[in-house]
């Protein structure tokens, strides 16, 4: 005798919902449909589309940055050529620093697949751009020929007046800072000219269709970082759905998004990996949700269904 | 070793009424035997319906579908254009428009079907596979949907990328998906992503069309719709 299946199975089974309908049907014009279909939404999207218009804030360069906030971008670039800025210290796939990626006890996704973008932050961000100047400046060479302990004694006691003089050079107190506030200025020179963007992502090519340096080297600013915040985009606020001002933005990310309001998610340090693992694992148990007794049985419990077949049902 | 076949008479053989017994020799007659046996023409496109297929649920995946297309056709405008066309032409900056509310809407019809066909237990009599590729196109949509913003190459793009990068590294994924490689990134959203979303999407709606909508839950033999329209074989059949 073969096993009753479950009247919500997967299973294709003898019953009605496994077998071809034999019932009274209706005419049906799939094509007919479609057309419609396409014409309603259509009219409907053009006409939203000439009501709402869509977002399109110009982006932000380093010309703009070093331009609107000079004292930030020496900060940041002070930062860079330390090694103590986010970037610096980010860990895979940039660069190899110790214990930064996120892991959940052994799973260390982020070093298995290592540091395949390689960004050396004071090399790549600073120094490199300068060496492409036709004079390329003094400061550069006494950079380059220091210590590693001499550059770092350099750029902490130069981070540590900046942040006396809240973060005015012109107000910082003379020390022994080496190069680091002439290698500073060049780097704001050659910013506000705008010519920091172009060699920071071409490298020195014709083509470019890759801004990771400056993606980064902007994210470590705070500047980026406020502009963002004021247009209600940073992930603490539900960012991830926002669009810019009042429109929609990815919405269907809003279980995504809904981990990074709450606690404990929000404030662990692995927070990106454990939601990302949970989003997975959700949309894994809806993928397989006709295997899960118990959830597959939700349907009959809460007839829903009843008001979607009203009909059928009215007329059993 | 080579099969010598007989020319096929008038009478014969490359019409869909060929008989299912009939020896096919090849790998594309094999194939064909299969997909008229799966999915006869009648079966693809058909004129009727049964009856319980009346409810306003339904619009929503042909509601779907219809956004799908203007979404691909208002797509296909931009980037015959170009990625920065839209930021210079108001004519652009309207196409782009209708390309993201295309997309609210592809998203707002899906979720609405994915949730009707939950209520529906549509996986019911066979139908698993139709209710993963529905899921899996939803979290394809989702996929091309977020490349879209990177490729705006605007203040929102840029910021998207910088702050979404700390998923795909943690992931490991980002060591190959860098979301500030906007060549890489258009890649995704032009070209791999829409024809990943079309084919699970035409699969979905294949699948729909073999095994048909699927009935009311509780729907039985003794209903006024079914009740004198049961084939016996099928009793006896559902009895062993």
């Amino acid at each position: 005798m073969s096993k009753q299946l479950s009247a919500m199975s997967w299973r294709k089974g003898n019953g009605v919902a496994g077998r071809p309908w034999n019932g009274a049907k209706r005419e049906y014009d799939l094509f007919k449909e479609l057309t419609v279909g396409v014409i309603v939404v259509s009219l409907l999207v053009v006409a939203v589309s000439a009501i709402f218009s869509s977002p399109d804030d110009k982006s932000v360069t380093l010309k703009s940055w070093a331009n609107s906030q000079p004292n930030d971008f020496v900060v940041t670039t002070n930062a860079e050529l330390g090694h103590t800025s986010d970037s610096a210290g980010y860990g895979p796939p940039y660069n190899s620093t110790t214990d930064a990626s996120q892991t959940i006890g052994a799973l260390d996704l982020q070093s298995l697949a290592g540091v395949k973008i390689p960004i050396d932050s004071a090399k790549d961000f600073v120094i490199g751009p300068l060496s492409t100047l036709p004079n390329t400046p003094a400061a550069v060479s006494t950079w380059k020929a220091a210590s590693s302990a001499q550059q770092t004694a350099w750029t902490d006691a130069y981070g540590k007046a900046l942040d006396t003089a809240k973060g005015d050079p012109a107000a910082v107190a003379s020390g022994n800072y080496g190069p680091v506030p002439a290698i500073t200025g060049e780097l704001l020179t050659m910013a506000k000219q705008g010519s920091l963007d172009s060699v920071l992502n071409a490298g020195g090519s014709f083509y470019n269709f890759n801004y990771t340096r400056s993606m980064l080297f902007l994210g470590d600013s705070a500047y980026f970082t406020d502009l963002a915040t004021s247009l209600h985009l940073t992930g603490d606020q539900w960012g991830m759905i926002n669009g810019i001002g009042y429109y929609p933005g990815q919405s269907w990310l809003w279980m995504f998004s809904l981990f990074y309001q709450i606690e404990p998610f929000k404030s662990l340090p692995n927070a990106d990996l454990v939601i990302i693992l949970i989003v997975a694992a959700l949309t894994m148990v809806l993928m397989i949700v006709p295997l899960i007794p118990g959830l597959r049985d939700l349907p009959r419990l809460i007839p829903i269904h009843r008001l979607i077949w009203k009909d059928y049902y009215k007329r059993r | 070793m080579t099969h010598i076949v007989q020319q096929p008479t008038s009478e014969s053989t490359d019409s869909p009424d060929r008989g299912p017994d009939e020896e096919f020799y090849t790998w594309t007659g094999k194939a064909r035997r299969w997909m008229l046996k799966t999915l006869p023409p009648d079966k693809l496109l058909p004129e009727t319906q049964p009856s319980y297929v009346a409810s306003w649920i339904y619009v929503f995946g042909m509601g779907a579908i219809a956004s799908l297309v203007v979404l691909i056709v208002s797509g296909v405008v931009l980037g015959l254009n170009g990625p920065s066309w839209w930021h210079l032409s108001s004519f652009g900056h309207f196409i782009n428009s209708t390309h993201l509310w295309s997309a609210e809407f592809f998203f707002l019809f899906m979720v609405v079907h994915l949730w009707g066909k939950f209520w529906m237990a549509s996986w019911r009599g066979g139908r698993l596979l139709t209710w993963i590729t529905g899921v899996v196109a939803f979290a394809a949509s989702i996929g091309a949907a977020f490349t879209g913003y990177l490729v705006q190459t605007n203040f929102e793009s840029e910021w998207i990328s910088y702050q979404a990068k700390d998923v795909v590294n943690a992931t490991g994924i980002g060591a190959w998906f860098n979301l500030a490689n906007v060549g890489q990134m258009f890649m995704w959203h032009i070209v791999l992503l829409p024809l990943a979303v079309a084919a699970i999407v035409a699969l979905h709606v294949l699948l729909v069309r073999v095994h048909g909508v699927v009935a009311p839950i509780d729907a039985a033999d003794t209903d006024t719709q079914l009740r004198d329209a049961v084939i016996p074989e099928l009793h006896d059949k559902a009895d062993k």
